[in-house]
């Protein structure tokens, strides 16, 4: 088990220009300029914050899992972690983290792989892919399902064994643990706080996380 | 299995291809240490496209070999792995970019090298995806067939460069019609030096639906359950 990166923010709340809570299950999608920093709180604890992000000038350039991890040589993303778009290049810093880890490769949850992955009636569950595309849809931004991809969940916990498995562990965060990223560059930030109630990513019980901005 | 159809990759090489539901791909490395990026669609729509977040979620792994079943973000069933002499193929490392080529192996244009010139994926697929009016923000996660990376216990990644041996193949049951969009280039993990020109050799041969007992059905609850929904698009 790897060492967890533990750095917290010399920010104050009390400062931020911006504060809003997402309650579970609920979306946000707001413009993060360049230069800003963006604080995503675990008010509750164990609560996965499924997020992706645009280049708010060129929407095409996105958040990129594959290029995020292999440009780092790591698969975890905390501190000191550049997020990298689809052309590789840095779209945010991660300059403090106090819950140590946090996963890019399990993806976001969907009414769709709810049902290969649980049971065919879990079609109607909510899921976070419904929750971006209900923003996408409202944000009167030209994105579409073509945009949403390969997503960050923020706060969750999947080990990748040597041998090649993959594991869902418990998650490793806790009420007000947190994660700030520094924007190095004008981007859309699209956010599902995840309603999944098939597995422990929110310990079956989904809370609100809130967002800050300085 | 008697192949309708075959072709040999050169180094390079970009290459898609319309192909049938139940049809068998092999796709053979002529050469040691080849890679072949992969992107996967349903022909039809192909907003439904190949995910690996749902893929390896659903399967419980980080590396794809046989009785994995290739899914999309809606669900469905893309193609089953039947067959690999391998046991590994990575869907971690995603695609060689014109600036990886720059920094590991120098310039090579085509004014100076003509058709040896050294190509990468992204350029690859934004050509051959375009041909069939597919663009940028069509592309997904992609797989790389014949390499590996391997992750310690702290997250780290390390390419394995004698992963992949002359005549490794694996493959592929197309479980609905799918554009399949191919890059034969260098694992973006491969190390620098001589860019590596690995020729691939892909095979389709008709195959019957699945089996009850198929292997790939039953290989997890997950397969049988995106093979069942795959039934859906074909009532």
């Amino acid at each position: 088990m790897s060492v967890l990166n533990y750095v917290e923010s010399p920010l104050r709340p009390e400062d931020a220009v911006y504060r809003q809570v997402i309650p579970a299950g609920d979306g946000w999608l707001h413009r993060v300029a360049r230069g800003r920093t963006l604080r995503i709180l675990d008010l509750e604890g164990n609560q996965a914050a499924d997020t992706l992000f645009y280049n708010a000038d060129d929407l095409a350039e996105r958040y990129s899992a594959q290029d995020t991890i292999r440009e780092q040589g790591g698969i975890y993303l905390t501190t000191g972690t550049q997020l990298m778009s689809n052309r590789v290049r840095p779209m945010l810093t991660i300059t403090a983290d106090t819950c140590g880890r946090h996963d890019t490769l399990g993806g976001a949850c969907a009414a769709e792989s709810n049902m290969v992955r649980y049971a065919l009636d879990k079609r109607f569950m909510h899921a976070c892919r419904d929750t971006f595309l209900l923003q996408i849809a409202q944000s009167g931004l030209p994105l579409t399902k073509r945009d949403l991809t390969h997503n960050i969940n923020f706060f969750m916990n999947v080990p990748v064994t040597p041998e090649g498995g993959l594991k869902f562990d418990d998650g490793v965060s806790e009420p007000g643990k947190y994660v700030e990223m520094r924007a190095e560059m004008d981007v859309i930030c699209l956010l599902s706080n995840c309603p999944q109630l098939n597995n422990p990513c929110n310990a079956y019980n989904p809370t609100p996380v809130e967002v800050l901005i300085w | 299995m008697t192949p309708i159809f075959e072709e040999t990759l050169p180094g390079g090489a970009m290459w898609s291809m319309n192909i049938a539901r139940h049809r068998l791909i092999k796709i053979t490395a002529l050469d040691a240490g080849a890679n072949l990026a992969a992107l996967i669609y349903n022909e039809r729509h192909p907003l439904d496209r190949i995910n690996v977040p749902d893929t390896l979620k659903a399967l419980h792994t980080a590396k794809l070999t046989r009785g994995h079943v290739l899914m999309s973000d809606m669900g469905h069933a893309l193609v089953s792995i039947v067959d690999d002499n391998l046991g590994w193929h990575d869907p971690l490392g995603g695609l060689l970019t014109a600036e990886h080529v720059r920094e590991k192996f120098g310039e090579h244009s085509y004014q100076d090298f003509r058709n040896d010139r050294f190509r990468n994926a992204r350029d690859n697929f934004l050509v051959e995806l375009g041909k069939h009016g597919l663009g940028e923000s069509d592309f997904a996660a992609n797989i790389n067939f014949f390499s590996r990376v391997v992750v310690s216990d702290d997250g780290s990644m390390a390419f394995d460069a004698a992963h992949c041996p002359e005549g490794a193949s694996v493959t592929l049951r197309t479980e609905m019609a799918i554009l399949l969009a191919l890059s034969n280039t260098p694992h973006p993990l491969s190390p620098a030096g001589e860019y590596p020109r690995r020729r691939i050799k892909i095979e389709i041969a008709p195959t019957t639906p699945v089996a009850e007992d198929d292997f790939c059905r039953n290989f997890r609850p997950e397969c049988t359950r995106a093979l069942a929904l795959t039934d859906r698009l074909h009532l």
